[in-house]
């Protein structure tokens, strides 16, 4: 069914077909909405959820753990500083090996206060253990949030599916949505292998673990990271079976003869698709990488797909603060390490606290790539792209 | 009224072998709150000295299902537990009638998850809050909490030369809870194993959220030798510094009316932590506890009595 | 006697350990003062096991059967909170 919806209501809509058995969340911008409207379908009783509106994102994502742990398939929503918020308990969730989905809206941290898009909330996060799947437009984000689930529940771990704030989760568009019947049984129950509601076998869940056994624990949840990218291709083609959508875990875009390319996460994966056609067809060998699952890293298909170009532009929408430049830069050197063709590589800072990224702007940084293919040099690795002062 | 020959024909759900200090009244409370439950019941608790003393990998002296998330979070934790029984229930996958029990410390409680406990009273959920309050950070090695009476000394409010320990008084969780208008909620103490038994059980009946605070001395951090636990927390009664008392539907109800209201002293001077108190140039700490003690426990009688 | 310490490979995912296996760990050997309890005085008031920290009373039919030396780790209520007209449970000093 085709219809009009903002990448909050689409999300929203996929929970409401998932009906999962427990939701604990609390509002925040710009991830309210999808709270805000899963709420009304509790109360209209178009799901059967246990919904726990909490005090505070630090105990949403808690009770999301006790669900969880007596279990129940469990979803919460939240955003940058609720992300943060939850920062601690993140780190358990993954630890006990709880499949818990979290619907994020990707927003700018404080300090400055700010509500609009950047990656940085959930790349905050990136060793919390967690599965991140980060969404292009609407449609992506809500087949990742149905995706999403059974993704965690076969790897026991939790995921969260990211959409950029106010630019997906607050735009409108065209979303073919599944028939309501044909998720849940897509999705089928949740089959935990121990419950604490299992009072004739009991559990003790959360022990303390000292030097004689944490770092066993900890080596196997490495472990189980370790097993997720076949996991997420194995329902990404079930899905693409039954629904007729299929995504790839790295997605590129006319790559094949691309001699500079862009590599970015998110909305400006799309922003950056209509600059490559815009390029092309004044006949220059542009293409795009975009990276969709940021956790576990997709090492493999990542150097297939960047290793085609000649030079590599890498967009991040977030700075680690190491004075090395982003996120996606940082993975990306890492990874070619060891690869035997490399592309020079340029990593351009961007849109924090949802500055905008034009298709000129990309246009700009693809002209920018070209002269660094042509000097052979890479003038300035790391650049604050649309900063006032730079 | 439960007798003990009936309590001790069940089989123990808080067993041996876990790494409680000698004479620990914490371990005591958790084994007489799951001893008390008459229906099978579903544990949280917080991190602090009773998570930490009875699961440390691989061996766990929980016999019924248990689940430690963090420190502030177990009444939100617990929250979800309930809700994850609701649900499932309702869909017939659980078919079992469970009760849900969280333990905290007075830092887990009275500090750091006043917020989450809050919370859980408000939303209505079924789930028995206890907190077994020892006064203060046992499990980092006695530093003040919220909870810590005036004048006592731990490492955070120490006895000085200048100052005579924590100069505050301590707060009154109970009426903050009770403001909630809880199901149920009670003050209890191990030493009166009755009473707290009956409480659990009506905790456990009530109809929606409920809390009991009960009061579990810390041989080590209230520095008596450990076989006074029992005597001290009997003390504790008799001074009225720990009052016994319960309320349910609007009213207030004292379960344990010490027959002759003895001084603090008597309570004070069985503990190390109070020890300056008795060589300090002047008895003025030991009067205004003395003071806070009796206003508490006059406007408990008054209350009671409506 | 402690458990077998097993690689990461073999132990339940997701931190799960079977409830009630602290019985495995024995505490006894923490004790330097050891409760004695005298069957002939003793009057089945229970007093003693509703207070035992460590659960280390055994009753067995409704009545008492001594002191469980495993997890007892000496901290003497049992010898306190016995009735002082019955006085079932003395404390001596530990012989190692």
């Amino acid at each position: 069914m085709i219809v009009a919806r903002t990448g909050n209501e689409a999300m929203a809509e996929a929970m409401r077909q998932i009906n999962p058995d427990v939701v604990a969340a609390y509002p925040i911008t710009p991830a309210t909405e999808v709270v805000q409207l899963f709420s009304k379908f509790v109360h209209d009783g178009k799901v059967t959820t246990e919904f726990v509106p909490a005090e505070s994102e630090h105990s949403a994502i808690s009770a999301c753990v006790g669900a969880s742990s007596a279990g129940a398939r469990v979803m919460t929503s939240t955003a940058s500083q609720g992300l943060a918020l939850m920062h601690e308990i993140l780190f358990i969730a993954a630890g006990l090996r709880l499949p818990i989905v979290i619907c994020l809206v990707n927003r700018s941290l404080s300090s400055p206060i700010n509500i609009h898009c950047d990656h940085s909330d959930s790349l905050a996060s990136r060793d919390a253990g967690w599965i991140q799947i980060f969404s292009e437009n609407t449609q992506e984000a809500y087949d990742s949030t149905i995706m999403a689930i059974k993704i965690a529940e076969k790897a026991l771990l939790p995921a969260m599916v990211t959409t950029d704030g106010f630019i997906i989760s607050h735009g409108m568009e065209r979303v073919d949505m599944v028939d309501d019947a044909a998720v849940p049984k897509w999705l089928g129950t949740r089959q935990p292998k121990t419950s604490l509601l299992d009072v004739d076998n009991p559990i003790t869940l959360g022990a303390l673990d000292l030097q004689d056994f944490f770092f066993e624990h900890k080596r196997s949840e490495i472990d189980a990271m370790n097993r997720v990218l076949p996991i997420i291709d194995e329902v990404q083609n079930e899905f693409a079976e039954k629904f007729g959508r299929h995504y790839p875990i790295v997605d590129e875009y006319k790559m094949d003869d691309a001699e500079v390319a862009i590599l970015a996460m998110g909305s400006t994966g799309g922003t950056g698709k209509v600059a490559v056609d815009k390029m092309r067809e004044q006949g220059k060998k542009v293409g795009l990488v975009r990276c969709r699952v940021f956790r576990p890293f997709p090492k493999d298909q990542m150097l297939k797909a960047v290793t085609k170009a000649k030079v590599l532009g890498v967009m991040d929408r977030s700075d680690t603060m190491s004075t090395l430049g982003g996120h996606l830069y940082n993975e990306c050197r890492s990874i070619l390490y060891d690869s035997d063709t490399r592309p020079l590589l340029k990593n351009y800072i961007y849109g924090l606290g949802g500055r905008d990224i034009s298709i000129e702007d990309i246009e700009d940084i693809y002209t920018n790539l070209f002269d660094i293919q042509k000097s052979g040099k890479v003038d300035k690795d790391i650049v604050y792209y649309g900063v006032r002062g730079e | 009224m439960a007798s003990l020959k009936q309590l001790a024909a069940q089989e123990e759900k808080f067993l041996g072998g876990h790494r409680a200090c000698a004479g620990c009244a914490a371990t005591i409370a958790a084994r007489m709150v799951l001893m008390a439950a008459e229906q099978p019941v579903v544990v949280g608790a917080s991190t602090g000295c009773l998570e930490v003393v009875s699961t440390i990998y691989p061996y766990s002296a929980w016999n019924v299902p248990y689940v430690h998330n963090a420190f502030e979070n177990v009444a939100a934790t617990m929250s979800g537990v309930e809700a994850a029984y609701r649900a499932l229930k309702k869909k017939g996958m659980v078919k079992k009638d469970l009760r849900f029990i969280a333990f905290g410390g007075d830092g887990g409680t009275y500090d750091i998850g006043l917020q989450a406990l809050s919370g859980m009273i408000e939303r209505r959920h079924h789930v028995l809050y206890v907190c077994y309050n020892n006064e203060a950070y046992m499990n980092t090695g006695i530093q003040r909490s919220s909870a810590t009476p005036r004048g006592a000394h731990t490492t955070t409010s120490p006895a000085g030369t200048k100052i005579p320990g924590k100069i505050e008084p301590r707060k009154n969780l109970t009426e903050i809870i009770i403001a909630h208008e809880p199901a149920y909620a009670a003050q209890a103490t191990i030493g009166y194993w009755n009473d707290l038994v009956t409480k659990v059980r009506k905790a456990l009946d009530a109809d929606g959220p409920s809390f009991i605070n009960i009061y579990a001395p810390c041989r080590l951090g209230w520095a008596y030798v450990p076989e006074k636990t029992v005597k001290v927390s009997k003390l504790s009664v008799e001074t009225c510094v720990w009052p016994l008392y319960e309320y349910q539907d609007g009213k207030y109800r004292i379960t344990v009316k010490p027959k002759e209201k003895k001084p603090i002293t008597e309570f004070l001077k069985q503990q190390g932590r109070f020890g300056h108190l008795f060589k300090w140039h002047d008895d003025v700490p030991i009067k205004e506890y003395q003071e806070e003690v009796d206003m508490i426990w006059e406007r408990l009688l008054k209350r009671s009595e409506q | 006697m402690k458990k077998e310490k097993k690689g990461w490979k073999e132990l339940p995912i997701g931190l799960v350990l079977e409830g009630g296996s602290s019985e495995e760990f024995e505490t006894g050997d923490w004790r330097s003062e050891k409760p004695i309890w005298d069957e002939e005085k003793c009057t089945n008031c229970f007093l003693c096991w509703i207070y035992c920290p460590d659960s280390a009373i055994i009753v067995k039919d409704g009545k008492v059967k001594g002191i469980d030396y495993r997890y007892c780790k000496g901290c003497g209520i049992c010898a306190e909170e016995c009735p002082p007209k019955i006085q079932a449970i003395t404390m001596v000093r530990e012989e190692k």
